[in-house]
């Protein structure tokens, strides 16, 4: 992080453009992440439907869980520009409270996504037989075949794992490295955390060490945008094989 | 962490003997460290072909078995192009691209030294997996089911996995750096359009790259997943469709296809103004051209598929846009022809390469236009048609351009002259081998011989074509060795080199050979396309030839640095670690935290 | 484009220390309530059961003003040298590309 400085007399002063390098380098990696998370995506569409066996997202998913984390997310970007912004205005304070809270609003969002997985790891499928209401396809299936004459009401665990089908496989996967991600990120930023409190660390005139973790931070979260979209909405809609 | 390890181990400000090397963060000792490991890798990528022509040389031979066989031409294809021909073009990027555009050093040279680090520790990863007892063995583009642990037990292609993300890592690190370095480095007055030739095509294959290598980084860990944890990415059993790998491997496959071959373009292109007297025809037409291929690269994957079974639409579809993309392809090609023509031209070593290129390249190109029609590949497809189409571009193509670019270039890296008669003897020795060994493939390739297969029976009529094509192959041998030899002897003891011993054009010609430390003692100012031609010729008038902003005094280099080779090593345990044992993958893990936060927390300059 | 971008930026040799105006927190402020609003609007439009096949579109159209809103206003391209602008949507409309042909190819959008 210290590069900043001292390449400032070398190539700032000096570059073509007289944009930073390191900013250059940073939206390139930005553009080139794309692709790894369309590849990622790619795999979601190409297999959604093709699982041939459950639980399937609408078994699974709960929209209110997952829209809660989605607004922590996208509060830790507010939460991180305002952090960039009071640096940009010299408030060390300020850049310290709203890096924090970043920090604690990722690490949060990194807590709904632990609780999801073991949600899903351990789903647990209910159905009363004697009055099934709501049954997804996938319940169907097991009112079917275990709720036979006698039997009022069928309990087991039916957890998805990334083993389990093709949606989980995908699902885990794509989730998982946009989690890495983002664990990536709440890195970063403790440590510029940590830095602030060395003499000299974090100054408004390397802004730039904060900047470039900051459009780091909103890439993951703009990700996070798509992923919610494309995987858990379009995921428990019905018009599509699910 | 990090406060606490700086003071421990100093920083090597004026290392000396080899940790001079091993610290280094000049990007011209990283080229030649590029270009030495590069060049071992191409003579065991060489070995390797060796065997597999030995195994062919006859009917039913039984010089190794099928399943050494199978290792053999998976490691030959991995070898030559992810550890020979990559690399190869990056030894060039790195000596050249400051040189050409007026700079002292890449964006980021700390960087630059871990690319390199961390290319030898995938070169190693790899390689070492014939001493571990398994190498790999599913084909250089391992095709799932095959790569399944049903079907391929044993941890050979847990080596191809790491070792091609390792690499993966490398080449993005790099490419990434000569993005920025090009962008932003450029001496005052180089527009774009001032470019050199070879700056621009190193531009397009470090684009090309970034966006293509994520894909093959995802389909890798997909494919681990489904190895390591039992997950469904490609297993039938579970509705998934292996063709999925076929896609994301093309998908990133033929833009691979592109930064191999871009490099050797941009090489072609320096060469042939210079031996001709006369400026690059249609330079504009030549950048816009290589934009263009680089595009429709995105457009084509498919026609690696032909035969799968996609349906007719999108076989199609691909049989067009790759039938189109032979067209910038040709555009280039007639440049190239018309920048010869009148040209008073000099028949030297490189200048040979480069009209050997010309002629190699384009039959290879046409081979492609006949496998572009997605019917007659099907007669094609997996037969030794291809492998001869593909020895015509990679063979004939990439590598003559970068035989081509060594000897080019070879007084600017040693300061020394190489034998000019030898270099000669070299290259037709080479050029009449390789066409003895490639091009009757094409015969036995349209007469039904398959690929990959270890041996074929006497009575398919194939033995003496594949007689000929090993005995060509020991002339391409030859050939390689005379090279060898020619390169070390002119080394120690080649006749001194001038700045500019070829009367040529671009920037790196206009300081001494080899170049200082610092490349150039003043910044110079561009006024034009082949700015060192325009002054030397006094086509620039008044002007002052060079207005310089930086007086030898105050020049400041980046210092050398321990902390990008701490961060490979670690990658490099880490390796080994996800093959065998995860404790150890975290162990990497960790140094490589350390590397990077012990780098990250370094000024570039320390005060001596 | 691009290419001219770079170049007429090498005119000038001054450095860009600080790029520009910089909206003020309250615009970040704005576009936090933004997009806060629509991922409600997004859960609510996809519980409108009538609305049936048009939630496609309608989703898309609001991620994607999500998206856009994130990446111009906190990541600043708004505010930045086009230069940034250009290297970041080469790579999202290629992978953008590359999805959307994968769909096609495993029968996304054939009839039925
Ligand atoms: C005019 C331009 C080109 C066209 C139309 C073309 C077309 C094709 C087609 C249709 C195939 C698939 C053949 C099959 O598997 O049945 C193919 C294979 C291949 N091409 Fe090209 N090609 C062109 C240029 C190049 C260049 C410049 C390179 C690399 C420098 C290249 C490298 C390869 C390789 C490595 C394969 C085989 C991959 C494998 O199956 O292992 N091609 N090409
Ligand atoms: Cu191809």
């Amino acid at each position: 992080m210290a590069e900043a400085t001292a390449s400032n007399h070398e190539s700032e002063h000096q570059t073509t453009t007289g944009l930073n390098h390191r900013k250059i380098l940073m939206w390139v990696f930005l553009g080139s992440d794309c692709m790894f998370f369309a590849t990622l995506i790619a795999t979601y569409l190409v297999y959604k439907g093709k699982s041939l066996s459950g639980p399937m997202p609408l078994d699974v998913f709960s929209i209110p869980v997952t829209t809660v984390s989605t607004f922590v997310l996208l509060m830790s970007s507010m939460s991180m520009v305002l952090a960039y912004a009071a640096l940009r205005k010299g408030s060390l304070k300020g850049y310290r409270t709203w890096i924090l809270s970043t920090v604690i609003l990722g690490s949060t969002f990194l807590g709904f996504q632990t609780f999801e997985f073991y949600e899903f790891a351990n789903h647990h499928v209910h159905i009363d037989c004697i009055n099934p209401v709501d049954l997804t396809d996938y319940e169907q299936g097991l009112f079917d075949k275990n709720c036979k004459d006698g039997v009022d009401h069928y309990d087991a665990q039916h957890g998805l794992t990334p083993k389990t089908n093709l949606f989980g496989t995908t699902f885990f996967v794509l989730t998982g490295l946009h989690g890495t991600h983002v664990t990536i990120g709440v890195i970063w930023l403790m440590s510029l955390f940590l830095y602030s409190f060395k003499k000299g660390g974090v100054t408004p005139e390397r802004h730039l060490d904060t900047d470039l973790a900051a459009l780091y931070w909103h890439f993951v979260d703009v990700v996070w945008i798509v992923i919610f979209a494309v995987v858990y909405l379009f995921g428990v809609f019905e018009g599509f094989p699910s | 962490m990090t406060t606490l390890l700086i003071p421990m181990i100093k920083r090597p400000l004026h290392p000396t003997g080899i940790w001079n090397w091993i610290t280094t963060i000049d990007h011209k000792k990283i080229g030649l460290l590029y270009g030495a490991t590069a060049f071992i890798n191409f003579l065991i990528g060489g070995i390797e072909a060796i065997l597999i022509r030995a195994q062919l040389s006859g009917s039913n031979a039984d010089i190794i078995t099928p399943e050494v066989y199978n290792q053999l031409f998976t490691m030959h294809g991995t070898t030559m192009i992810f550890l020979a021909i990559m690399p190869l073009s990056a030894a060039f990027f790195n000596y050249l691209i400051p040189l050409q555009i007026g700079a002292r050093d890449v964006a980021f040279p700390r960087l630059n030294a871990f690319s390199y680090w961390v290319f030898l520790a995938g070169t190693i990863i790899l390689h070492s997996s014939w001493l571990f007892g398994s190498a790999p063995n599913s084909g250089w583009f391992s095709y799932a089911p095959l790569t399944s642990v049903a079907y391929n037990p044993g941890h050979g292609m847990d080596f191809w996995i790491v070792g091609l993300q390792v690499l993966g890592i490398a080449s993005l690190a790099a490419s990434f750096n000569f993005i920025v370095t090009i962008i932003n480095m450029r001496a005052p007055g180089m527009t774009l359009m001032r470019m050199p030739l070879f700056t621009w095509m190193t531009f397009i294959t470090a684009i090309l790259l970034v966006l293509a290598f994520p894909v093959i980084t995802v389909a890798l860990i997909e494919l681990m997943f489904d190895r390591s944890f039992g997950t469904n990415f490609f297993f039938a059993p579970a509705g998934a469709d292996p063709v999925l790998w076929q896609h994301l491997f093309w998908v990133f496959g033929h833009p691979e296809v592109y930064i191999l071959i871009l490099p050797a373009m941009g090489i072609v292109s320096e060469i042939l103004p210079t031996f001709s007297k006369k400026p690059l025809f249609g330079y504009s037409t030549v950048i816009l051209a290589g934009a263009i291929i680089a595009f429709m690269g995105w457009l084509v994957w498919s026609h690696h598929m032909f035969t799968v079974g996609l349906g007719p639409i999108p076989n199609s579809v691909f049989t067009i846009t790759t039938m189109a993309i032979a067209i910038p392809t040709g555009i280039k090609i007639f440049n190239w022809i018309f920048t010869m023509w009148k040209g008073s031209i000099t028949f030297s070593t490189p200048m040979l390469y480069a009209i050997g290129f010309i002629v190699t390249f384009t039959i290879g190109g046409i081979s492609g236009v006949m496998h572009a029609m997605s019917s007659s590949d099907a007669q094609q497809q997996d037969t030794y048609f291809v492998v001869a189409h593909f020895h015509y571009v990679l063979f004939g193509g990439a590598m003559m351009g970068i035989f081509g670019g060594l000897y080019y270039w070879f007084p600017k890296f040693s300061g020394r002259m190489f034998s000019e008669k030898l270099g000669k003897v070299q290259f037709f020795l080479l050029f009449i081998g390789q066409n003895i060994t490639f091009f009757p493939m094409h015969f036995v390739g349209m007469d039904g011989m398959p690929r990959r297969i270890y041996t074929y029976s006497g009575e398919m009529g194939w033995t003496a074509l594949n007689a000929l094509e090993t005995s060509g192959s020991i002339l391409v041998v030859i050939s390689v060795l005379l090279f060898l030899h020619n390169i070390v002897k002119s080394w120690r003891s080649g006749e001194e080199a001038p700045g500019d011993p070829w009367d040529a054009r671009t920037l790196e010609w206009s300081i001494s050979s080899p170049p200082p430390e610092y490349n150039f003692e003043v910044i110079p100012e561009v006024h034009t396309v082949d700015e060192w031609w325009a002054r030397k010729r006094g086509l620039l008038g008044e002007q002052s030839p060079s207005v310089g902003s930086n007086e030898k005094g105050e020049i400041h280099l980046p210092q050398p640095s321990f902390w990008p080779l701490v961060s490979a090593i670690g990658i490099f345990i880490g390796g080994y670690g996800l093959i065998y044992s995860y404790p150890v993958a975290i162990v990497g893990l960790v140094i490589m935290m350390v590397g990077v936060y012990s780098w990250s927390f370094e000024p570039v300059n320390d005060p001596d | 484009m691009a290419m001219q971008n770079i170049n007429k930026a090498s005119d000038s040799t001054k450095v860009d220390t600080s790029h520009s105006e910089h909206p003020s927190a309250v615009t970040y402020f704005k576009v936090a309530v933004a997009l806060c609003l629509l991922t409600g609007l997004e859960v609510v439009v996809f519980f409108f059961e009538w609305l049936s096949y048009g939630i496609i579109p309608v989703l898309a159209v609001l991620s994607v003003v999500k998206f856009a809103l994130v990446i111009m206003f906190y990541m600043h391209l708004k505010y930045d040298h086009r230069l940034f602008s250009t290297l970041f949507l080469t790579g999202l409309f290629l992978a953008i590309g590359v999805i959307f042909a994968l769909m096609a190819l495993f029968g996304w959008f054939n009839a039925g």
